[in-house]
């Protein structure tokens, strides 16, 4: 097996190689999220930067990846990719298309999960020594609303790679937006906040650091 | 635009507006003026927010009537968004919601568009009520139910159907006539009586800030407004009303006196439009409805007192043209 820097990468590290029809289409659908989640965007202690960066969040809806990734400047969004599911992505031509071309996602399989191919492998690989990354820690939707605990995989990825920036992602009341199990939107006002970056501290347990990861997020709540 | 009276109206707003735009500016470049700095600059905020209504209306008036209809309607789908995110719903709503955004909001438009009082009316009251109502019953979510569908209910009564009576106006027709009623429904004469409504609503406003600050002494509740006073709401609706017999000339239908009862009233209804939205942010904890403008407040805080005032102007007219 090829380490990862050795890995042939032909579209990841340019994206000028992305169809015209694919930009078109990319910026189209940042332009309607924000417009329909009705987002306003706020950097708390923090810049957007084209540095390589995880965006960690809290998973409430269908529209989290997108949103994020509408509200980064055009630039970071180009070299940002949304880590999603692959048993929901690769479903139809259509929504693999989408994910695959127009967001770039990194499609990770939730139900076949290797030992010598973990996800966080995968994910750092694919992201190379330029690419930034848009995860959601939870792993998946909460119903209830409330920021669940963290899985362990923010924190390999943090553990293989001290040296990216991880930013906290707060996503409110995008649940509302469109709540799991339904697919037609109402147009409320949600709000996206990005905070300062954090790293994994030497010697810092695990549990200590998903804890403190959550924190983050909840911290920029208000 | 070949109306004098039109000419004479927006000659004396833009006179009156480039005049305190530059007391506005003198008192920013002159802070040893013994006057709140703060205070300072929520004046030159407001003035800056008139300029952009000033400049929206006349776009709007310059596209026609069909426009004017389509911008209120925007304006009342954000003020809608704005109240319902405030307020927190179930997600056994989220249905009822949908239509309500997408299809009773746009169709009651439509129907103010064409004229058709006699749907428009009842339209969102009843019907969208109902809709409403079964909607959510349909959707299997008992919890807290009149209390959630009343505030849906409260949101489209408030931003959409209330606020939908300024644009209405356009639409007033009439059929002869004593002398100055007859030419009401000549575009011109329709667009002076919405912009008299919401020259009046902003006036009032202001008045009931000055009147307070000046004499402000009781106030009417103060676990709900910390600065609206019984001295500003008085000194607010005589100002308001003093304006009105004043500019009767551009309101079309009304007699001076006739002018004077309808700024007393304008300015009773903003000021409780103006209450009852304080008391909505009381209760869910904030100051603002919107961060669409840093500083600016939402859209609803903007359009509250005009959601009040603008059905109570329309019938009066209506009552006063004998229609």
């Amino acid at each position: 097996m090829l380490a990862p820097a050795d890995m042939p990468t032909p579209s990841l590290d340019q994206p000028a190689s992305r169809s015209t029809l694919c930009k078109v289409t990319g910026l189209g659908l940042a332009g309607l999220a924000r417009l329909l989640a009705g987002a306003s965007i706020r950097w708390i202690a923090s810049q957007p930067d084209t540095c390589q960066r995880v965006y960690f969040a809290n998973h409430t809806s269908h529209l989290d990846a997108l949103l994020i990734w509408a509200s980064l400047p055009r630039l970071v969004r180009e070299i940002t990719r949304p880590v999603a599911a692959k048993d929901y992505w690769s479903r139809g031509a259509l929504r693999r298309w989408l994910a695959e071309e127009v967001f770039n996602a990194i499609l990770i399989d939730r139900t076949d999960i290797k030992v010598h191919q973990s996800p966080v492998d995968l994910m750092l690989r694919q992201a190379g020594s330029t690419r930034s990354l848009i995860v959601f820690p939870e792993g998946s939707r909460s119903t209830s609303g409330e920021v669940g605990d963290f899985k362990s995989g923010l924190y390999y990825l943090a553990k293989k790679r001290p040296e990216i920036e991880l930013i906290p992602v707060h996503i409110d009341n995008l649940n509302r937006v469109l709540p799991r199990g339904e697919f037609l939107p109402v147009p409320l006002l949600s709000c996206i906040s990005f905070g300062p970056p954090l790293w994994l501290e030497r010697d810092e347990a695990k549990l200590d650091f998903l804890a403190r990861a959550r924190r983050a997020v909840l911290s920029l709540k208000e | 635009m070949n109306d004098i009276r039109t000419i004479a109206l927006v000659a004396g707003v833009l006179l009156l507006l480039t005049v305190v735009t530059g007391v506005g500016q003198f008192l920013k470049r002159h802070p040893d003026r013994g006057i709140d700095a703060a205070a300072v600059r929520t004046f030159n905020m407001r003035i800056r927010g008139w300029w952009v209504l000033c400049t929206v209306l006349a776009a709007a008036f310059w596209l026609g009537s069909t426009a004017t209809v389509t911008l209120f309607g925007f304006v009342s789908f954000w003020a809608l968004r704005e109240f319902i995110t405030l307020t927190p719903t179930r997600k056994g709503d989220h249905r009822a919601l949908f239509w309500v955004f997408f299809l009773f909001t746009p169709l009651h438009y439509v129907l103010v568009g064409l004229n058709r009082y006699d749907i428009y009316s009842v339209f969102l009251p009843v019907y969208a009520t109902l809709f409403v109502l079964a909607r959510a019953a349909v959707a299997g979510d008992y919890k807290r139910f009149l209390e959630r569908t009343a505030k849906i209910q409260a949101g489209l009564v408030v931003c959409v159907y209330c606020l939908s009576f300024a644009p209405a106006l356009l639409e007033l027709q009439v059929n002869g006539g004593p002398e100055r009623v007859g030419e009401l429904g000549s575009r011109d004469a329709n667009f002076r009586l919405l912009f008299f409504l919401i020259l009046l609503v902003q006036f009032a406003d202001c008045m009931q800030y000055v009147w307070s600050r000046m004499l402000g002494q009781r106030l009417v509740a103060a676990a709900v407004s910390s600065n609206r006073t019984w001295e500003g709401l008085l000194g607010s609706a005589t100002s308001t009303a003093l304006l009105a017999a004043v500019l009767w000339w551009a309101a079309p239908p009304f007699q001076p006196w006739q002018a004077a009862i309808v700024g007393l009233v304008v300015a009773v209804m903003g000021f409780a439009g103006g209450m009852t939205m304080s008391a909505i942010k009381r209760d869910r904890g904030v100051k603002d409805y919107g961060t669409l403008v840093v500083g600016h407040g939402g859209v609803l805080d903007r359009i509250d007192s005009i959601c009040f005032a603008a059905p109570v102007f329309y019938h009066m007219t209506v009552l006063v043209i004998g229609g």
